[in-house]
């Protein structure tokens, strides 16, 4: 009992802590966070988004009403020495159907807009950008069937234009999530799920897998890179070059260039792609199975063939930086254990030296 | 039979004790116990879990555990925490207080009792044995399909949890149809339905919740378990399988598994607080109904858990508000604790504090739950911290805090002496505080896009501050359980000097009329109710309290015998479902065999 006198004594320490508590949370909101759900920047996570800050209204009132009730009523009704035995009350009817009806008439409040806002989001806009999104153990691949792009990892759309993701996994279960613009769906297999969106902020926006998919699940990274219409079809037209998805891959020969030099970076470079494997699992332009690999969608590695225009790697494990390919290609098991990315056997200096400097040309 | 009951006529009860009485028992406070003690120790393993999850995610980046030890801890520690941990600690209280608190001198079905204590023991040991051939479950407690087949977690550790689940959930439904049979048929004379006390009418609605959750997650798992033993489809799309299906099962299993947790706990509260507010429970019939209704509709929300798989605009609107309306009962509950403590004379005691203080957690745990009903704010909200924020106010704050209300409360009725006083309060505030520092910044962290299940998270989120708050406040957490079993051995070495009178907290129901701890036979002539409060109409009649019951020799009671079989039949149960993970049919014949002979000796060994 001497512990008594080091204790917080009164219950209206309870009113303090929570109001501390409350304090320490909200200065959370300040700061920078990339990936928050809190600062909505395109049309379908501002329909969230204002439907959330709603209910989060109502949960504050509920919350002071409620608690206040709770704490002043431990205040209030604390014995005192010499306390007769207080008023044997049963329950009240009255009292009782009006603090069930309450919360249900709350409720609607916060269910009526609830409804709207899942047949609003629920509509798949027409005349929209459609990306699929597939998900693999662990890197998102995105391919635009129009444009005839297959990429990873990193999202590009044109700023303003509504975009339509169609998506799916070619393993097991992921959820894309894009918390700026969208929110997040789970991908399957056996159907497509979708979602849209309308990027009006230029940038790069991170996301990341949401669904537990395994060991590397931590490293599903992606990002939104949104560009200005212009900059966007340059982009297209930049990775249409050698893409899987036009003409299987293979690039008509440009007869006006000089032919190439025998013993070139890319030369080199392509050989050794072939050499060493990489080529099982990896598109590449220029290489003989560019376009063939892609009809299936299991075990194969991204896209390689505009690697070097991609600013992360490995599932957003890396920055696309020389240092970190060469580590990459040393070790893959090493940095991102149980992945996919397998070499069927270790690679020299020497290759690796021609990897690296070969991958840095495929812009 | 009849002889067996002269030789208890003839021979008074000597005091039973060494090890072989606790493993022959079917006493159902000695199982009681055995169940405390064996969740207590799993809950202090899951929590061990969960300080090494927040030690790694204390930093970005951090390297002290693998990808592979991260997943493992955190599918242990949250198949831990609901199977080993909270549901059994509920089973603790089920088993000690229902035939106290009905006036009965035991379970309808002693031997069975024992039996789900041992299965269920058997079942936790198994899991954690995964631990030492470093195959622990790794898919998520929630082990959503198709990482759960062969093709992506060919390894045991799946194995370990479907086997480990499907044994646990057979103690389960034992146990419910044993509490279901007891509380219908045991009851004391004038103990009508509605004069039972709260926590038995909870403790009734969880056990038809398990009679009907159970097998459903049953079905699941074998599914599951066809398809990685003998590669059969049910949830592999490739062979034409669904995903989908297991989380249909999975979740119709899953949400009244949460008000499994969440019930008994309600029970609890709504005894401790009319007791320390020295006024009956507010609204008893509101308390029922809504607590029956809770249960009802929580069999009609489970697709709640799954908003983010695109299940269509209707799907989503129907789930959403069936879950909605679920707050209405909770908030009835709710209003009707406070109704309990308005106008009393709270006498703040520990088991008090850690009443209310589940009142006020639980609120926070309810509010954010309305918030993710909603699907659209769910769609960015689901797998997020947010959410477990969420559910750590309700099973933690709620659950947890009362579930330590109710040993504070109790602990006298079970041991004979009470629990200090100061180290309880201590121990209050600590868990309280650090509660809400482990837990509270969780909602910031997950709304400001950090996903639930990551090992490690890169720096330039903004992730960092809020992580190193929530692991200074899990290892304040840890430090409150130290405090907690600092109170234990204080409060034992001290039994002897400071004794617990049979009804130390002015008690409204039966078990404070009998010795503290009870003798084995409860109740030597059995008690006669005429209202809710029998004890407090017994006082209240007597103008004063009553005297310290005596202790009686027990001749002529009649008690059964205790027995070996509900031990050997478990093991033949647990035998049978690891044959299908090692050791092959061989092996399940082996189980099957030793089943058969346990069971066929159980039936005809004279129960006494």
């Amino acid at each position: 009992m001497s512990l008594r006198k080091v204790l917080p004594g009164s219950p209206g320490t309870m009113a303090r802590l929570l109001l501390l508590v409350g304090v320490v949370a909200l200065s959370g909101c300040g700061g920078d966070y990339p990936q928050s759900t809190l600062t909505p920047l395109g049309d379908f996570a501002k329909l969230v988004d204002d439907l959330f800050s709603g209910t989060v209204r109502w949960a504050v009132l509920v919350f002071v009403l409620v608690e206040g009730a709770l704490i002043y009523a431990i205040l209030k009704f604390r014995a005192r020495p010499g306390d007769a035995e207080p008023q044997q009350t049963h329950g009240n009817a009255l009292v009782e159907v009006v603090w069930t009806i309450i919360p249900a008439v709350i409720l609607a409040f916060i269910a009526v807009p609830t409804v709207r806002t899942i047949f609003q989001t629920a509509e798949v806009p027409e005349d929209a950008l459609e990306i699929e999104v597939i998900g693999h153990q662990w890197w998102w691949e995105f391919r635009y069937p129009s444009e005839g792009v297959v990429t990873a990892t990193e999202m590009h759309v044109p700023a303003g234009q509504k975009v339509v993701l169609k998506m799916r996994t070619a393993d097991v279960l992921h959820s894309f999530w894009v918390p700026q613009f969208a929110a997040k769906r789970d991908v399957f297999q056996n159907k497509y799920t979708t979602m849209w969106f309308t990027a009006d902020t230029i940038g790069r926006f991170p996301g990341q897998c949401a669904e537990f998919c395994g060991i590397q699940h931590a490293r599903m990274h992606s990002w939104v890179v949104v560009q200005p219409p212009e900059e966007f079809a340059a982009w297209v037209t930049a990775q249409q070059v050698g893409s899987p998805l036009v003409n299987r891959g293979v690039v008509a020969v440009d007869t006006t260039q000089a032919p190439a030099v025998p013993d070139s970076v890319v030369i080199r470079g392509e050989a050794a792609f072939v050499a060493t494997g990489c080529i099982s699992c990896h598109a590449m332009v220029g290489t003989p199975l560019a376009g063939q690999l892609f009809e299936g969608n299991t075990n194969a590695g991204p896209n390689l063939s505009h690697v070097a225009s991609r600013r992360h790697l490995a599932g957003g494990l890396f920055e696309n930086t020389e240092a970190n390919l060469r580590r990459w290609l040393r070790d893959p098991q090493g940095l991102k254990p149980g992945s996919n990315m397998r070499l069927p056997r270790p690679l020299t200096d020497d290759e690796i030296d021609v990897l690296v400097a070969y991958l840095q040309t495929r812009q | 039979m009849a002889t067996s009951a002269l030789e208890h006529v003839q021979a008074p009860a000597a005091p039973k004790t060494g090890l072989w009485s606790w493993i022959t028992t079917v006493d159902h406070k000695r199982i009681g116990i055995l169940y405390g003690a064996s969740a207590f120790a799993f809950l202090l393993i899951g929590g061990l879990e969960a300080l090494l999850i927040r030690w790694q995610l204390r930093i970005p980046e951090n390297n002290f555990l693998s990808a592979e030890t991260y997943n493992q801890l955190f599918t242990m520690h949250g198949t831990t925490m609901i199977f080993l941990g909270v549901m059994p600690l509920s089973a603790m209280f089920f088993n000690y207080l229902i035939p106290l608190m009905i006036g009965a001198r035991d379970v309808a079905f002693p031997r069975l009792n024992a039996f789900s204590y041992w299965v269920f023991i058997l079942g936790g040991l198994f899991m954690n044995f995964s631990f030492l051939v470093n195959a622990a479950p790794n898919a998520g407690w929630f082990g959503y399909a198709n990482l759960t087949s062969t093709q992506f977690s060919p390894g045991l550790n799946v194995d370990f949890w479907v086997i480990g689940l499907q044994i646990l959930g057979i103690a389960s439904l034992a146990a419910a149809v044993n509490f279901l049979v007891t509380i219908v048929n045991l009851r004391a004379p004038g103990m009508k339905m509605m004069r039972m006390p709260m926590f038995v009418w909870m403790s009734l609605i969880t056990q038809v919740l398990l009679l009907l959750a159970f097998p459903v997650i049953t079905v699941a798992l074998v599914l599951l378990m066809l398809d990685r033993v003998f590669g059969t489809g049910f949830y592999v799309p490739s062979m034409g399988g669904d995903p989908m299906l297991w989380q249909h099962l999975f979740w119709i299993f899953g949400h009244p598994e949460v008000y499994i947790l969440i019930l008994p706990p309600f029970g609890m509260v709504s005894e401790i607080l009319p007791v320390f507010s020295r006024k009956p429970l507010f609204g008893y019939a509101a308390m029922v109904f809504s607590g029956t209704f809770i249960a009802f509709l929580g069999f009609g929300v489970w697709s709640h858990h799954m908003f983010a798989t695109g299940m269509g605009p209707v799907a989503d609107s129907v789930f959403s508000l069936t879950t909605m309306l679920i707050a209405v009962p909770t908030g009835v509950k709710i209003f009707n604790w406070i109704g309990t403590i308005w106008g009393g004379s709270l006498q703040m005691k520990t088991p008090m504090y850690f009443a209310l203080g589940f009142i006020a957690l639980f609120i926070i745990g309810g509010l954010s739950g309305v918030m993710h009903a909603s699907p659209p704010a769910d769609l960015q909200q689901t797998d997020t911290y947010f959410v477990v924020a969420h559910f750590h106010y309700v099973l933690f704050g709620g659950s947890i805090f009362a579930l330590l209300a109710g040993a504070y409360y109790w602990w006298p009725k079970m041991f004979g002496y009470l629990l200090d006083e100061g180290i309880g309060k201590l121990h209050f505030w600590v868990a309280f505080i650090s509660m809400n520092l482990t837990f509270f910044p969780m909602h910031f962290v997950g709304l400001h896009g950090m996903p639930r299940r990551t090992y490690t998270y890169p720096a330039g989120l903004g992730f960092d501050w809020l992580n190193m708050v929530q692991t200074i406040g899990s290892l304040l957490l840890g430090v409150s359980f130290l405090i907690f079993l600092w109170n234990m051995l204080r409060s034992h070495r001290g039994r002897v000097a400071n004794p617990a009178p049979a009804d130390p907290w002015n008690g409204a129901t039966l078990e404070w009329s009998i010795p503290s701890p009870p003798q084995e036979w409860n109740f030597a002539e059995l008690p006669e109710v005429h209202g809710r409060d029998p004890l407090w109409d017994l006082k209240r009649a007597r103008g004063g309290p009553l005297p310290e019951p005596a202790l009686v020799s027990g001749q002529g009671i009649h008690l059964p015998n205790p027995s070996y079989w509900p031990v050997v039949t478990a093991v033949g149960v647990g035998v049978v479902l690891i044959g299908f993970m090692a050791g092959g049919v061989v092996v399940n014949l082996i189980g099957v065999a030793i089943l058969f002979f346990g069971a066929f000796r159980w039936a005809f060994e004279p129960a006494g």
